[in-house]
């Protein structure tokens, strides 16, 4: 069966800032995400020297965002879809996830640390996103993540 | 991507995780071992000596197993962790919740 998954990835001129643009559209199927998380992420760290750790960040903030996108977001609904760009630079590398649900308020996610929400199943994604990457920001409409990793 | 599931020799249930363990495949695992713990199994080990990474999903089926497991009167280890791993239980203070040991040995002596 074809992959689900459309991948487009371009170069930009020379002297542009981002030097290659990658964007991935996936539908609303939590069994998409693995493919979706090597790919991008092979594209992220190509031509670039790079650590196990930061391959490691990229891999769970990847799974932790279209994971959030496709069951939060567009609540499994396969009329929706997950739309991924990385703008690949020299310094730095910006991920978007954006998906088509109706956002949400990041500022109204509780920090999951608390003793007595450790045994709680669900909470921790928006944090080990923060956690593993130097900056995070949202759209207004808070259904576009924007995660921001400085290469080593 | 998996889970594959022996008992060791001195009678724990060892559950192998191969590849990742996030969202898409968190429920196998949680129906595998409430399989295990139906079938009698109170010792059970999970072994990350074979997992690439984990999201959040994951850990929370971990958190769900732990509960289960400590409403069936059993014990719990996780082992195989690597220092990245680890650092997402670490980060999320779930290394206070779980007993760790470093190999799957160590995990089975400290039954």
């Amino acid at each position: 069966m074809p992959s689900p998954l459309r991948l487009c990835v371009r170069r930009t001129p020379a002297g542009d800032e981002v030097g290659t643009l990658v964007t991935l559209r996936l539908p609303s199927e939590v069994a998409c995400i693995e493919e979706a998380v090597e790919l991008v992420t092979r594209h992220c760290l190509a031509g670039h020297d790079t650590t196990r750790k930061t391959r490691f960040r990229l891999q769970v903030v990847l799974s932790e965002a279209l994971s959030n996108a496709i069951v939060r977001g567009n609540r499994e609904d396969h009329g929706k879809w997950v739309h991924v760009r990385a703008e690949l630079g020299p310094d730095a590398i910006r991920l978007v996830v954006t998906d088509e649900g109706p956002g949400f308020d990041p500022r109204a996610v509780p920090e999951p640390i608390r003793p007595e929400q450790l045994d709680e199943a669900n909470g921790r994604g928006l944090y080990l996103i923060r956690k593993l990457v130097d900056a995070v920001q949202f759209n207004e409409q808070g259904n576009s993540i924007c995660m921001i990793l400085r290469r080593p | 991507m998996g889970f594959t599931q022996t008992k060791d020799a001195s009678g724990v249930a060892v559950v192998q995780v191969e590849g990742q363990l996030i969202v898409g495949n968190r429920q196998e695992l949680k129906a595998l071992v409430q399989a295990a713990i139906d079938a009698g199994e109170r010792r059970i080990l999970i072994d990350f000596s074979r997992t690439g990474y984990i999201d959040s999903s994951g850990l929370g089926a971990l958190v769900s197993i732990s509960k289960k497991i400590r409403e069936a009167g059993g014990e719990l280890r996780l082992s195989g962790l690597n220092e990245d791993l680890r650092s997402l239980f670490e980060l999320t203070k779930l290394d206070t919740l779980f007993a760790i040991a470093e190999t799957p040995q160590q995990a089975l002596s400290s039954f």
